[in-house]
């Protein structure tokens, strides 16, 4: 069976949608997304420090598509460069940011292994995680050596999922879910 | 020496930097995809005004968000004003959060633990 992106970003359209975008991720897409979407959450929370919370979980998901996307496999080279997607939905009392975007499968044993690692320390391991690759890994120009995922893992209790699928023979479609 | 004022945009913070009063600001948000161009003129102000800061140097920290890019960056102005301390100068640091807060009072902890000089912990009520 082939890979089909439209029919991926309709799965991951689940819940009550804020907000839905699939295309390049630009710094420019970043901050107007920012904007929208934090002028959404003032009308949809009433607690600022939820509110706090999901705009952080958002810049540091964007950000990490932006720092991280691989370009395109062949089989697609009809879509945009830089090509990410991210949904903003609420299901019941919690809110959910998705995202989605094309890795290298060689790349995939690896990512895996941080996940699953990061998501079996608890809260008091993860903070002393942070605190240690604050101070002392190197930062690339990038981003924060490694820094988002452990920060949204500690914001979130650890409540981060993540899939993967193969797209052709390199290439595979990473998915991430946060819940906030 | 010069001071240094920038002016906050929706990524960025506020910036105050004055050699004569010896008072650094940091304010707003800072979420910018490349925070080390952002602050590089920052640090380096600072590495100058180490050489002959003032008796007593003020800081105050409020942000509404930052992003881990910045994290780092944000160390390196504190390991800058670390290194002002150890010199027997006298530094003070206030870390303002907002009220339930937790996120931004925990990530000033994380600063302290690093850092060891100790932050007067400021919570801002409404």
């Amino acid at each position: 069976m082939s890979f089909n992106i439209e029919k991926l970003f309709n799965e991951m359209k689940t819940g009550e949608i804020l907000l839905a975008y699939k295309g390049s991720i630009t710094a420019e897409l970043i901050t107007n997304v920012l904007g929208v979407v934090e002028t959404k959450l003032n009308h949809v929370i009433e607690k600022s420090s939820t509110k706090k919370k999901i705009y952080n979980i958002l810049v540091e998901s964007l950000q990490n598509l932006y720092h991280h996307v691989d370009d395109l496999p062949d089989s697609l080279n009809n879509m945009d460069v830089h090509f990410g997607i991210f949904i903003v939905a609420r299901d019941g009392e919690d809110y959910n940011i998705r995202t989605g975007n094309f890795i290298k499968t060689e790349k995939v044993g690896k990512l895996k292994e941080r996940f699953d690692k990061i998501k079996s320390l608890s809260k008091e391991e993860l903070k002393e995680l942070y605190r240690f690759v604050l101070n002392n890994q190197m930062f690339s120009e990038k981003g924060g050596g490694g820094l988002g995922l452990i920060d949204i893992a500690k914001r979130t209790d650890g409540r981060i999922s993540y899939q993967f699928d193969k797209c052709d023979s390199d290439y595979s479609f990473f998915r991430m879910a946060i819940i906030v | 020496m010069d001071s240094i004022s920038i002016e906050g945009t929706p990524k960025t913070p506020t910036i105050s930097l004055d050699a004569g009063t010896g008072i650094v600001e940091i304010k707003g948000r800072s979420i910018p995809e490349n925070s080390i161009e952002f602050y590089k003129p920052i640090v380096e102000w600072l590495e100058d005004y180490s050489k002959e800061p003032q008796k007593l140097t003020t800081v105050n920290i409020q942000l509404e968000y930052f992003n881990t890019s910045s994290s780092k960056c944000i160390l390196d102005v504190f390991k800058k004003l670390e290194g002002i301390k150890k010199a027997r100068n006298e530094v003070v640091i206030n870390w303002y959060y907002e009220e339930d807060d937790e996120d931004m009072l925990e990530a000033g902890e994380d600063y302290e633990s690093i850092i060891r000089i100790p932050f007067k912990m400021i919570e801002i009520v409404d």
